[in-house]
């Protein structure tokens, strides 16, 4: 797990860097063209607050459909961040080094942008207010503790801050490395932010007590976070499909195999982008292929476990949800590319080491994932609203109209464009974490054979 | 006499480590010598001290205050407009255990963060002796001492091979 050249400091620091501190030519014209993407959407969003959600495909009783589907999208992607870092950081992976930072900003910027998916569907967002946070004391009224909608922001927030937290600590000492490498205002800017900080002895303990302490505390709310999403539905006893006991670590395990596909693929856009051919290797893409390979078969087993338990009762609600999934059409043909391109074709390519290898075939496993576990969180909520449930008495079917799709599309442009912008002004690699691992990397001689070995400290 | 700062650079652990065996020999305390680097060597790396911390405790203060925080924020509102649902009482515990949870969860996230920020004895707002060449993987032995003491730091620094001596 040791390949690559031998780097200098020098070169690591001029290398990773390179995204601040030299402005590639596509730069500016590809974040002016996200932020169009952008602005069409905010259009959107204005004519929709401006009319009401009566411009969208939402009706009764499908009252969510594509913003709360990407909303649970986003916060499956947000969980990135904690697998990547915090455990492999506890179990010690070596290989994590140059993943880590690219996860957690990930897991920041997506659980930003789930965070404004509810807070647009509401049709009047000024009103979320009320509900989530205790303030309104002239008329007395209070959230209502009671209801999953209420534990998701503040499961949400905890993890937003949490990450955010996790990012800045870790960020530190390569504020430093920014601040000893610019002039003018970037060097004062990046002297406050670097506090002073100047690597002695008991600075470098506290980071590393940190990054395990922080990473064992961010555990369980990383499994609370998708959890409480799942509760959402889960908790909601009369829509059926929806009431699952199952459903918390389904999310979970769903959410990881989202998560690291899509920072797989984040990985090998920096590292076509800036040239970092030298950090983000082979050998890293391929060990998160092998890691995507037990992920997704454990999300399988949940995937079949759910429906094989939503059927087994022969409830004829439930039945009803089924029968909507595989025998309706669209959903029929929803449901087929969603398990094929969220299960099979992935895992098949991730199967042979020459294909984790290929930069390209792992492009077109991660993005297959993610256009699966997209269409999986749309098949678990709209068929189980257009059904005629116990307390609706009306159904209809559900088309989204072009503004949910202009609003969502542009999600996806947001995300890259808050990352884009994040790698100009910090660095998407973590310095110290990469130097730290070329100190305790070394080669042993095992009989006549020389093989790398790592040191690794308790 | 006063105590002035002095930093000798090195381009190698070895000489670093070197240099530091040379200040203990010399007598100087291990307390005023202190090793800079860019990246987080094993610790020990250069016989330095080990160096307490007691950054353990601030996760749990803050566990107790975010718990203490859930709990008065969910009883609160819950009481603040009583709403009886389905004849069940009005502090319902299953659900205010998700929010105290999460409570507790960022209590001690928080706590710890500002454990660390304290216990690193950041932000320092005087710049002490330092060189940019640090990040660029050179190892910096900073010794604060007697002036008096000056010359036989910069004899142990020669002898060991620094690259370059710097004082305030």
């Amino acid at each position: 797990m040791q390949e690559g050249r031998v780097l200098s400091t020098r070169e690591m620091n001029r290398d990773l860097l390179r995204s601040i501190l030299d402005t590639p030519r596509w730069f500016w014209p590809v974040v002016t063209v996200l932020g169009l993407v952008l602005l069409i959407a905010a259009i959107a969003i204005g004519i929709m607050v401006n009319r009401g959600l009566g411009v969208t495909g939402l009706n009764r009783p499908v009252a969510w459909g594509f913003f709360i589907t990407n909303f649970v999208f986003w916060i499956g992607i947000s969980h990135a961040g904690v697998m990547l870092s915090a455990i492999l950081r506890l179990a010690k992976a070596e290989w994590r080094r140059p993943a880590t930072r690219a996860a957690e900003v990930l897991t920041l910027f997506s659980l930003m942008t789930a965070m404004i998916m509810p807070i647009v569907h509401t049709g009047r967002p000024w009103r979320i207010l009320y509900w989530v946070f205790p303030y309104d004391f002239a008329r007395g009224i209070w959230p209502n503790i009671r209801t999953p909608l209420v534990w998701d922001p503040s499961a949400i927030l905890t993890y937003l801050t949490s990450s955010t937290l996790f990012v800045i600590i870790a960020l530190i000492p390569d504020f430093a490395v920014l601040r000893d490498h610019t002039t003018g205002i970037a060097h004062r800017v990046y002297s406050v932010l670097a506090m002073g900080w100047e690597g002695n002895a008991r600075q470098w303990k506290l980071q590393i007590v940190a990054g395990v302490l922080l990473s064992a505390l961010i555990l369980p709310v990383f499994v609370s976070v998708h959890s409480i999403v799942s509760w959402d539905f889960g908790m909601a006893a009369s829509v059926k499909s929806w009431h699952s006991t199952v459903f918390a670590p389904y999310f979970v395990v769903g959410a990881v195999h989202s998560g690291v596909s899509a920072v797989a693929f984040a990985l090998i856009l920096l590292r076509w982008c800036y040239g970092w051919q030298d950090y983000i290797r082979h050998e890293h893409i391929d060990a998160l292929g092998r890691l995507l390979i037990v992920v997704a078969t454990g999300w399988f087993y949940f995937l079949v476990m759910e429906i094989l338990f939503g059927m087994y009762g022969r409830e004829p609600d439930e039945l009803m949800v089924r029968q909507t999934q595989f025998t309706y059409w669209p959903y029929n043909a929803w449901f087929i590319v969603f398990v094929i391109t969220t299960y099979f074709i992935p895992v098949i390519l991730w199967l042979s080491r020459a294909w984790r290898r290929n930069l390209w075939i792992m492009s077109i496993a991660c993005i297959s994932v993610n256009i699966g576990m997209w269409l999986e969180r749309f098949l678990i909520i709209v068929p189980g609203l257009i059904n005629k449930q116990l307390f609706t008495f009306v159904w209809a079917d559900y088309r989204p109209s072009i503004f949910e799709i202009i609003i969502v599309a542009a999600t996806f442009a947001l995300v890259t464009m808050l990352m884009l912008l994040f790698s100009r002004v910090f660095p998407l690699v973590p310095l110290y974490d990469v130097k730290e691992g070329d100190v305790l990397k070394t080669q042993v001689q095992i009989g006549r054979r020389t093989v790398p070995a790592t040191f690794r400290e308790d | 006499m006063a105590r002035r700062p002095i930093l000798g650079l090195f381009d190698n652990a070895n000489s670093a480590a070197d240099a530091g065996d040379g200040l203990r020999r010399a007598g100087i305390p291990e307390t005023d010598v202190d090793f800079l680097t860019d990246t987080p060597y094993p610790e020990g790396a250069f016989g330095e001290r080990e160096e307490p911390h007691k950054l353990y405790i601030f996760p749990f203060i803050g566990a107790l205050l975010g718990l203490t925080s859930g709990i008065l924020l969910t009883s609160m509102t819950q009481v603040a407009y009583p709403l009886v649902t389905g004849g069940k009482p009005i502090l319902s515990i299953p659900p205010m255990a998700v929010v105290c949870y999460e409570g507790t969860m960022l209590g001690a996230i928080l706590f710890t963060v500002l454990g660390i920020v304290f216990e690193s004895r950041l932000p320092k707002l005087k710049a002490g002796l330092y060189d940019n060449r640090i990040t660029e993987g050179y190892i910096g032995v900073l010794v604060n001492t007697e002036e008096t003491q000056h010359g036989e730091v910069e004899g142990v620094f020669g002898q060991t091979g620094a690259v370059d001596v710097k004082k305030q």
